[in-house]
C-alpha cells in the first residue's frame, strides 16, 4: 500500500508537543545578549550618538570594512539602494536600528540601550505612494530621485483596438492596507564564535539559512566557510524570515569581535517596527469586456510601496512585479497594458508574505468580475465561466505559461456544494428580518515549486530555485536524507519520509530528514513560495529512485533474481511469484560490507536535483457572511474551499496549509492593518492593536479537493502553501459587498473593518439622502 | 540593578531553589532559570498566550507575572502534562488531529485546555472555540486545534467515568 495519500501523523510533532522543540530563544541560555537602539523617528540626519561611560557600545562607525546589504535586479529601471548594517548619517524608516549594545543578559542589555542617546535631527517624513510620487517629493534615497526602485511597463500590440471596441469599460480603485506576516515567533538570532577553528556559528529563526550565510559573508567580507548557519524549529515565518536583516549581520560580527557567544531575540513590538512589512498597494484597473462578458482587454497601474529598502535576496521586485506579470490569474484574456512601480518611502522594508501580491491581484481580478457583472447585467459566476482559462498550457498576455489545471471546474464544484439558488433564498428571507448575508466568490491560480527558469526571468542578480537531496542509507537500513529546503512548521519531514518510503519500500519511521544546516545539507534556497513538495520532493523522488534502483540490483544479486522483478515494501525485498525475500536493512549491510563480492561501489549514497518551472496550483473558494449594519462587524457563516493541488501527498498536512492560509486571508480581509500616523510613529506595535484572528473570528472549512495531473511536477504533487491566502480576501470581501449590495456600497478596500463599513453605509447614506 | 531575591518555586512537582530580580517574570524564570524552555514568549503583552502555563491549576500568561508572585503556587507547563513516555490525552489529539504546525504556540494552547477542561470537563464547541479564543495561533487556522480539544476531552470524560 502506498505511503502517498495517507494522513500519517507528522513525525515532527512529538517533541513539539512535549515541550521539547529547539526553537532559537532556547539557545540564547547563558550567551550575551545585544540590544539594538532604534531610530523612534521615520526620517532624519543623525547628528550624533551619545554613548554611556561603561559598557559594550557599538555604532555604524565602528563596522570597519563592513559593506552594505544590497538586493540586485538586472533590469534597467531597477534602482539599487544598498542598506547599512547601522546608519552614521541618516535614517530613513522608523525603527531603524542606529546603534547595538552587548550586555550579560537581556535585561541589562534593554537597561544599557536605554542609556544610549541619538540625536536625530527629524526631516518630514515620506509615508505614502502618493506623498512619494507627488511632483517635487523629497528623494527618499538619492539614489532613486523619484522615489521608484523599480517599474514594470507593457503594452500588448492588440490593446488600444480591444479597449476602442469595449461594449462597457469598468473601473476600480483598490487598496490593500499594509500588513504583517507575524509568526508567532519573532525574529532572533544566536552567534557563537569558536576560538578552535575561528568559526561564527549562527543559530537564528530563518526560512533560508545557505542565503543568510551567503549574504552576511558578502556582507562582512568573510568567507562563507568561516560561517555556519542553523535554522533550528522556526516558530513560523510565512515570508517575513526570508530576507537578510542587518541585525543578522551585526550578531556575526559581536560574536567575532567579542569573540563569544552573543543572542538578539527580539520583542514583538521590534518585529512590527523593524522586520518587514507587506501588502502595501493600490490598484487601479479598467477592464474592458464585451456585452457578453468576455474580457477583452486589462489596463492596470498598480503602486505598490515597498518602504525604505529593497529586501534581500529577492528584492523589493517581488510585490510589483509579481503583481504585474500575474494580475490576469486565472482569466483568458488577450490585450493587457500595464505599469507598475514600487515606491520607496520611509516606512518599514517591504518583503515577500504568503501569497506575495496575489491576494491583491486577485481581490481585484474577483471584484473586476462583480462589478461587471453588476454593470453589465448579467450573473457574476457566469462572467467568470465566459473568462477561465480551459485549455492547457495557456499562456498569458505577460508569458507566463500555465500548466494542467481546473479553473472552470473547481468553480462549478464550489458552486455546486454550495447551492447558490438556496443560499439567494435564505438571503432573501433575512433581509426581510432586516439582517444582511452575503455570498462571495474568488477563483484564482497559485503560482508553485518554481525553479531558476522562472527566477531567471525576472532578472534577479541571485536567482535560487533548485533543490538537492543527499540521501542515504546506513547499514542497518535506515535512511537519512540531507535538504537544502528549510521547513518551519509545513511538515515537509514527513511529506518527504512518505515519497521515500514509497520508493525505497522502508516505512517513514525509518527516514530520518536532515534541514536548517549550512553544514549538514547541501546548498539550497530554504523554504519560500509553495517550492518545497514539487522542488525537494522531486529531488527526494529523484535520490530515492536511484537508492530503489541500487537496493533492488542488490537483490537480485543475493536472491539470484531478475533486477526488474523485484518489488520493495514493507521493508522487504521480494520476488513476486517466488518465496524469495530479504529484508531491506540485509541489502544495506551488504552494500557497505560485502561491496568487493557484489561487484558494486561501496555503500549507498544518492543524490537528486531538481529544477523545474513551475507548476499552478488552483482554487475556488465561497464564502458566507452576515454583516451587522450597526456595527459593521462581520461574523463569517461558511467557508468553501474547492482545491486542486494535483496529487495530495499527505492529506492532513494539506488541509492544515489550506485552512492555516485561509485564516490569515480572513485576518486581511476584515482585520489586520498596520497604520502609521502622520509622523511616521508605527500605531499598531502590539497585538492589542494589530489583530490576527482568533479562534471566533475562523469558520470551519470545508475543503473538497480535485486532482489535476501535471507534467511539469515529477510527484505529481502541486504546491499549496500560499493558496488560502490567495484567494481568502477576496471571497470574503466580495461576500460582504454582496451583503451590502442594496446600499449600493462598494467595498473596495482591504482589510474590511468595522471602521470602514460603517463609513461605507454612512457614505451611501448621505449620498442616496442628497 | 535589583537585588536578587531567593525563592523556591514547586513546578510539574519539583522544587526549583532560584535566585531571581524581583521584575523577572515567571516566563523567564521558567525558562532562564528553570531550563524549562517549553513555555514561550511570542507578545510579552499578555495577548498572544503562547506562555500559558497553569498556576494552581488556573491558566495564567506567565508573561504577565512575576516570578516571585508565582512562590507558593503549583506550577504546571507543558514539560509536566506528559506521563513519562505516554502523552497527556491533549497532546495525543493534537498530533492525531494536527492541532499544531510550527508547534510554537502549541505548549500555551495545550494548558490552556488542560487548565480549562480541569474547571469544566463538558466544554461544548461554541464553550472550546470561546476559551481558545483567549491564545493565538498563526499556522493552523484554529479548526484542527478545537477539534482536537474536543476530542481530547471526550477521550478524558471517558477515562474518568
Amino acid at each position: 500500500m502506498s505511503w502517498i495519500g495517507r494522513a500519517l501523523p507528522r513525525l515532527e510533532d512529538p517533541s513539539l508537543l512535549k515541550g521539547l522543540g529547539n526553537y532559537v530563544s532556547d539557545h540564547a541560555r547563558g550567551a550575551m545578549h545585544a540590544a539594538f537602539v532604534r531610530s523612534t523617528v521615520a526620517a532624519g540626519d543623525i547628528l550624533g550618538i551619545e554613548r554611556p561611560d561603561e559598557g559594550l557600545v557599538f555604532t555604524g562607525a565602528d563596522l570597519d570594512g563592513v559593506g552594505r546589504i544590497t538586493a540586485v535586479l538586472h533590469r534597467p529601471d531597477y534602482r539599487a539602494v544598498g542598506q547599512p548594517l547601522l546608519p552614521v548619517d541618516r535614517v530613513v524608516f522608523p525603527g531603524q536600528a542606529v546603534a547595538v549594545v552587548v550586555a550579560a543578559d537581556a535585561a541589562a542589555a534593554e537597561d544599557l540601550a536605554e542609556q544610549v542617546f541619538l540625536d536625530i535631527e527629524p526631516v518630514d517624513p515620506i509615508l505614502d505612494f502618493d506623498a512619494a510620487l507627488a511632483p517635487g517629493a523629497r528623494a527618499v534615497h538619492p539614489e532613486a530621485p523619484e522615489n521608484v526602485l523599480v517599474e514594470g511597463r507593457m503594452e500588448t500590440p492588440g490593446f488600444a483596438e480591444a479597449m476602442a471596441a469595449a461594449h462597457a469599460v469598468v473601473e476600480l480603485d483598490l487598496r490593500s492596507g499594509r500588513q504583517s506576516a507575524m509568526p508567532m515567533e519573532p525574529r532572533g538570532g544566536v552567534a557563537s564564535y569558536d576560538a578552535a577553528t575561528g568559526r561564527v556559528t549562527l543559530v537564528a529563526s530563518v526560512q533560508m539559512p545557505h542565503m543568510l550565510r551567503t549574504g552576511i559573508a558578502d556582507v562582512l567580507g568573510i568567507p562563507e566557510a568561516d560561517l555556519r548557519v542553523v535554522a533550528p524549529d522556526v516558530g513560523g515565518a510565512f515570508g517575513q524570515k526570508m530576507s537578510l536583516f542587518p541585525e543578522y549581520a551585526v550578531l556575526v560580527w559581536l560574536a567575532r569581535r567579542l569573540r563569544t557567544r552573543v543572542a538578539w531575540i527580539e520583542d514583538r513590538r521590534e518585529n512590527f517596527l523593524a522586520s518587514a512589512h507587506s501588502r502595501d498597494q493600490a490598484f487601479t484597473v479598467r477592464g474592458a469586456f464585451a456585452a457578453d462578458g468576455e474580457l477583452l482587454a486589462l489596463e492596470a497601474d498598480l503602486r505598490s510601496n515597498v518602504g525604505a529598502y529593497s529586501c534581500y535576496p529577492v528584492t523589493c521586485g517581488v510585490e510589483p512585479l509579481m503583481a504585474f506579470g500575474e494580475l490576469p490569474g486565472p482569466y483568458r484574456f488577450a490585450q493587457y497594458k500595464a505599469r507598475s512601480r514600487g515606491v520607496t518611502t520611509n516606512t518599514c522594508m517591504m518583503a515577500p508574505y504568503r501569497g506575495v501580491a496575489r491576494p491583491m491581484l486577485t481581490f481585484t481580478m474577483e471584484r473586476l468580475m462583480e462589478k461587471a457583472a453588476l454593470q453589465l447585467g448579467l450573473d457574476a459566476i457566469d462572467v467568470r465561466r465566459r473568462n477561465l482559462i480551459t485549455s492547457f498550457p495557456h499562456r498569458s498576455p505577460t508569458g507566463v505559461v500555465y500548466d494542467e489545471g481546473s479553473y472552470l471546474e473547481a468553480m462549478e464544484a464550489a458552486v455546486a456544494h454550495v447551492d447558490i439558488p438556496a443560499f439567494r433564498a435564505r438571503q432573501a428571507r433575512a433581509r426581510g428580518e432586516g439582517r444582511h448575508l452575503g455570498l462571495g466568490v474568488s477563483v484564482f491560480s497559485e503560482r508553485t515549486g518554481y525553479g531558476t527558469p522562472v527566477f531567471a526571468q525576472r532578472m534577479m542578480g541571485i536567482v535560487p530555485g533548485y533543490e538537492t537531496v543527499d540521501l542515504a542509507m546506513d547499514p542497518s537500513g535506515n535512511v537519512e536524507i540531507r535538504i537544502g529546503a528549510s521547513p518551519h512548521g509545513q511538515g515537509l519531514k514527513t511529506s518527504l519520509a512518505q515519497i521515500v518510503s514509497d520508493e525505497i519500500g522502508v516505512t517513514p519511521d525509518k527516514v530520518r530528514v536532515i534541514s536548517g544546516d549550512t553544514d549538514a545539507t547541501p546548498y539550497g534556497w530554504g523554504t519560500f513560495a509553495s517550492r518545497s513538495i514539487v522542488i525537494s520532493g522531486g529531488a527526494t523522488k529523484l535520490a530515492a529512485e536511484a537508492t530503489a534502483t541500487k537496493l533492488r540490483k542488490i537483490a537480485a544479486m543475493l536472491m539470484e533474481a531478475d533486477e526488474a522483478s523485484v518489488t520493495l515494501a514493507d521493508g522487504f525485498a521480494r520476488v513476486p511469484g517466488t518465496n524469495k525475500a530479504m529484508p531491506i536493512a540485509e541489502l544495506a549491510r551488504a552494500a557497505y560490507h560485502q561491496s568487493r563480492q557484489l561487484g558494486m561501489p561501496a555503500g549507498i549514497r544518492e543524490t537528486g536535483f531538481y529544477d523545474p518551472a513551475g507548476t499552478f496550483s488552483n482554487a475556488c473558494h465561497i464564502c458566507e457572511v452576515e454583516v451587522d449594519i450597526e456595527t459593521g462587524g462581520v461574523r463569517i457563516t461558511r467557508f468553501v474551499v474547492v482545491e486542486d493541488a494535483g496529487v495530495v501527498i499527505n492529506p492532513m498536512i494539506v488541509d492544515g496549509q489550506i485552512a492555516g492560509g485561509v485564516a490569515q486571508g480572513i485576518g486581511n480581509a476584515l482585520l489586520e492593518e498596520l497604520i502609521y500616523d502622520e509622523d511616521g510613529n508605527l500605531l499598531t506595535t502590539s497585538l492589542a492593536d494589530y489583530l490576527p484572528p482568533t479562534a471566533v473570528e475562523v469558520p470551519d472549512l470545508e475543503i473538497i479537493h480535485m486532482v489535476t495531473i501535471s507534467p511539469e511536477s515529477i510527484t505529481k504533487a502541486k504546491g499549496v502553501g500560499e493558496g488560502g491566502t490567495i484567494g481568502a480576501p477576496a471571497a470574503v470581501i466580495n461576500a460582504v459587498a454582496d451583503a451590502l449590495a442594496p446600499f449600493g456600497v462598494e467595498m473596495n478596500v482591504m482589510p474590511a473593518t468595522p471602521e470602514r463599513i460603517r463609513a461605507a453605509l454612512r457614505n451611501a447614506k448621505v449620498a442616496a439622502d442628497a | 540593578m535589583p537585588d536578587k531575591i531567593a525563592i523556591t518555586l514547586e513546578v510539574n512537582g519539583k522544587a526549583y531553589p532560584v535566585t531571581v530580580e524581583p521584575r523577572r517574570t515567571l516566563a523567564d524564570v521558567l525558562r532562564e532559570d528553570c531550563g524549562l524552555t517549553g513555555t514561550h514568549l511570542g507578545c510579552e503583552h499578555g495577548v498572544c498566550g503562547a506562555c500559558t502555563v497553569l498556576a494552581d491549576g488556573r491558566p495564567v500568561r506567565a508573561c504577565l507575572m512575576f516570578g516571585v508572585q508565582a512562590e507558593g503556587k503549583a506550577i504546571r507547563t507543558v514539560e509536566g502534562l506528559a506521563d513519562g513516555d505516554e502523552l497527556h490525552p491533549l497532546q495525543q489529539a493534537f498530533w492525531e488531529n494536527h492541532g499544531l504546525q510550527c508547534g510554537f504556540c502549541t505548549p500555551g494552547f495545550l494548558m490552556l485546555a488542560a487548565g480549562a477542561l480541569g474547571e469544566n470537563p463538558d466544554m461544548d464547541d461554541e464553550d472550546i472555540r470561546d476559551v481558545l479564543s483567549s491564545n493565538l495561533c498563526r499556522c493552523t487556522g484554529y479548526q484542527n486545534i478545537v477539534k482536537a480539544v474536543r476530542i481530547a476531552a471526550a477521550e478524558m470524560r471517558a477515562r474518568r467515568a
